[in-house]
């Protein structure tokens, strides 16, 4: 791949990127979020198109305008988030769409099918039968059923998109072996992931992206995870942030012991009000599991959560909600907006108990509200008659934000505030962040990108695989060190010794 | 408040708008449309006292279901079992009354066999998880044969009592510019659903979560509604609505009848859809359900004036629900 370059609205998600990939080798792509792994890897398998630059395969010019376009070429895709038919048997799904037919036409000659897919799965050591229902599976088989799928293509090209993010470590083992014995069979195989410490165990060569740029491809001789997360981060560490000086008083929230199956395990940590306190995490970190535990979204196994001395363990979001809790999810369209309602019924949706009597919802009350959280947060709409989803995403974020403040919420948890939004709109929220933590509230913030976590947070809570891995101080806290707990567990110095 | 913020407002919000105050008139169009025809077509039949009157009060217990109904379609929900609910709770009254229960009493055992019959469906869409549509089509069929059961292979079990046909009977006459018009007891009943209804939707926190709950169930529960219970709430009402319709249908037939209203589950969603709800939830008001009865009501009306056969009167009932929902579906896509 040579000089790829994608914009999407504002954003330069890759500026002339080269990539090359040798056959029969394992190419880690490594980078923050956003550094624009994905976008790369779209491109390569026709998801997406690149604004500008060519892909060469075997040295000569290659379209790839789409998915089928790609997999006609050899390059096959597994995504994080598997492309099966649960319902279907595991042949079935290998073979979806190019079933072994008979003589008559749209008869399938199953024999053939099974017996195909067997070879496949026996050649990946998948002790899966064909005639499994894949819905039955662990995630770690339908991983293997995807990369049958893909194998069944005879793809030459491999792409594997944070292929043990849901795997555990036996599981990852196995992986791995799959990877050596497909990569010696010939396959090259591009490897995406966050996690650093697996790069030694598999990788032949790894590149590092930040902010759509290549950086630098490595082989493993000169690799080592200092170097890697020193790659990554980069230096343009500063951004604007409008962090407002706040008054951090007395603990709000206490979580002790805090346990959700294996997603969150043993987690203890207190809020204090006007603090915010960032989460970093990878994906599957349980970052997202701790905002819902801590809203009542989550069965909590062990492990007990007070607000201001009162337990308030497991309540259900309404009780939640009553004791002074508002999550802003991470998700805004799919939980957080009623879209095709007004402006005004979502505000007030969380505070209709409030401002309703026995003759139903006092409709000045619920208009003034609205208006003030217009007004606050300056949300640009026509009224406060407008459909939530007329908004832009920014405003919409921000309505999110407003259910909370109109609520009179003491405890934000905010999951990804500022995700999908542009620039300006992201400088707003954070500013209306800051302020509300300036005012006294407890605000929990999640966020994927290490530069709002430092720009804003007093504190930062460090997640891996569901265990606190690091609770650190602003003062002298780098990406560098965050990088490296959250993708490894340990710190620097452990992982030198 | 944000007169600063309204030139930011581009042309296309505003084209959306005017796309939603289109769709929320174009019921009321077509009824005016309809009724214009038929009054220049057919003006000395359909212009009378007796043809509103008989029209409208066959309309009011499709309106009483309908109300209901459009509060579940706007949670996001269906009640395929409004039609068996009619049959059933006429049933339940007639039994009381022959067990020797007094007429009103049995009466609002009638109404409240259809909100239990509404609970029960309830009750099986929250806890058991079941699709509503599944779950109401078990009820449809479970009550039918229930009625049918107790009523020796649906026999209509006729009833004497003057009290029972109350329902059914004239309130009321008033004069109005020297013309006797009468008020029947269905119509009052049918006007006072309505109003309490569009009330409870417009104004109350159950109308809001109903909403809410149908245009984004997972937003409603993590904003405090506690979901489940309201549409348990939301079936039971619409249970009860359809067991009031079906005592007033008793009271036209003076009788319980098990095999009453077979299909008219349809009839009352119908109702719904072309008022302007949509089976995907968070849209719909009562008032146009009045606006689609009234619409279905005068179309076979004017289909009997002006001489056009039953069986083409179905076809064009049919073409206008899907009309109805494929102008929704259009005006999906442009709004985005």
């Amino acid at each position: 791949m040579q000089g790829i370059s994608k914009r999407f609205g504002g954003v330069q998600a890759l500026d002339g990127v080269d990539f090359d990939l040798r056959a029969g080798e394992v190419h880690i792509v490594v980078g923050e979020n956003g550094a624009g792994k994905s976008t790369l890897m779209k491109i390569l398998a026709g998801a997406q198109q690149a604004d500008s630059g060519q892909i060469l395969l075997d040295g000569l010019p290659a379209v790839i305008d789409s998915p089928s376009d790609a997999f006609e070429l050899g390059i096959a895709t597994v995504y994080q988030e598997f492309a099966l038919a649960g319902a279907l048997t595991v042949a079935e799904n290998i073979f979806l769409g190019r079933e072994p037919l008979r003589v008559r036409p749209g008869v399938i000659d199953y024999r053939a099918m099974n017996d195909e897919a067997a070879r496949l799965l026996d050649r990946l050591n998948c002790p899966v039968p064909p005639t499994a229902i894949v819905e039955t599976l662990g995630t770690a088989q339908m991983q293997l059923v995807e990369i049958a799928k893909a194998l069944a293509f005879r793809s030459r090209i491999l792409i594997l998109d944070e292929p043990t993010a849901a795997l555990s470590e036996g599981e990852i083992g196995h992986l791995f072996d799959v990877i050596r014995q497909l990569r010696d069979e010939g396959v090259s195989i591009v490897y995406i992931s966050h996690r650093l410490e697996e790069f030694e165990h598999i990788g032949d060569r790894i590149t590092v992206l930040r902010n759509g740029v290549k950086i630098e491809t490595l082989s493993m001789a000169e690799a080592s995870i200092d170097r890697l997360v020193r790659s990554m981060a980069g230096r343009e560490v500063k951004e604007l942030f409008p962090k407002q000086p706040a008054q951090i008083g007395e603990p709000v929230l206490r979580v002790e012991g805090l346990t959700v199956g294996e997603r969150l395990v043993d987690l203890s940590f207190e809020l204090r009000a006007g603090e915010i306190l960032g989460v970093a995490g990878l994906v599957g970190s349980g970052r997202t599991t701790l905002c819902r535990a801590l809203f009542g979204l989550e069965r909590i196994d062990r492990g007990r959560i007070w607000l201001r001395g009162g337990e308030v363990t497991g309540l259900p979001p309404t009780r939640s909600i009553e004791a002074g809790v508002g999550l802003v999810p991470e998700d805004r369209k799919g939980q957080g907006l009623a879209l095709n309602l007004t402006l005004r019924h979502n505000v007030a949706l969380p505070s209709l108990p409030r401002i309703s009597s026995l003759m139903g919802v006092r409709a000045a009350a619920e208009r003034q509200l609205a208006a003030e959280q217009v007004e606050r947060l300056s949300i640009v709409a026509s009224s406060i008659e407008q459909l939530a989803g007329e908004l832009s995403g920014g405003n919409q974020q921000k309505l999110v934000l407003a259910k909370w403040f109109a609520a009179n919420s003491e405890v934000m948890i905010l999951d990804e505030p500022a995700r999908g939004v542009d620039v300006g709109a992201k400088a707003e929220i954070f500013r209306i962040i800051s302020e509300s933590a300036a005012e006294g509230r407890a605000v929990l913030m999640v966020s994927s990108y290490l530069p709002e976590i430092l720009g804003m947070a007093d504190r930062v809570l460090v997640l891996y695989r569901g265990r606190l891995a690091g609770e650190l101080p602003i003062e002298g806290l780098t990406q560098e060190r965050i990088i490296h707990l959250a993708s490894v567990g340990g710190d620097l110095e452990e992982s030198a010794a | 408040m944000t007169e600063s913020s309204t030139a930011s407002v581009n042309g296309g919000i505003s084209e959306q708008r005017l796309w939603r105050l289109l769709k929320a008139g174009l019921p009321y169009a077509g009824l005016a449309v309809l009724l214009a025809v038929l009054s220049i077509l057919r003006s000395e039949s359909f212009l009378t006292i007796d043809n509103f009157t008989i029209v409208i009060k066959r309309s009011s217990y499709v309106i009483i279901a309908a109300a209901g109904m459009t509060m579940v379609i706007v949670s996001g929900g269906i009640d395929l079992s409004v039609g068996s609910i009619f049959a059933f709770s006429g049933v339940t009254g007639a039994l009381a009354v022959t067990a020797g229960v007094p007429v009103p009493v049995a009466i609002l055992m009638g109404v409240g066999a259809g909100a239990a019959c509404g609970l029960v469906s309830g009750g099986m869409i929250t806890l058991l998880r079941i699709p509503p549509f599944i779950a109401t089509l078990g009820m449809l069929w479970a009550i039918r044969g229930l009625g049918e059961a107790v009523t020796h292979g649906g026999q209509a079990r006729y009833i004497e009592a003057p009290a029972w046909r109350w329902l059914y009977s004239d309130l009321t006459t008033i004069q109005v510019a020297g013309l006797e018009i009468p008020v029947p007891v269905p119509v009052v009943l049918m006007v006072v659903v309505v109003l309490t209804f569009t009330y409870i939707m417009r104004r109350t926190r159950l109308g809001r979560y109903t909403y809410a709950i149908g245009s984004n169930a997972e937003a409603a529960r993590l904003s405090g509604v506690r979901i489940r219970r309201v549409q348990a709430i939301l079936y039971m009402i619409c249970g009860g609505l359809a067991g009031l319709s079906g005592m007033i249908l008793a009271a036209k037939l003076s009788a319980g009848v098990a095999t009453e209203g077979i299909g008219e589950e349809l009839t009352v969603i119908a109702a719904v859809v072309i008022g302007g709800g949509s089976l995907s939830g968070g849209m719909g008001t009562v008032g146009g359900c009045v606006i689609g009865a009234l619409l279905m009501s005068f179309l076979a009306n004017g289909c009997n004036l002006v001489g056009i056969e039953q069986h083409w009167q179905k076809v064009i009932a049919g073409a206008i629900v899907v009309a109805a929902v494929a102008l929704d579906q259009w005006r999906h896509r442009r709004a985005g």
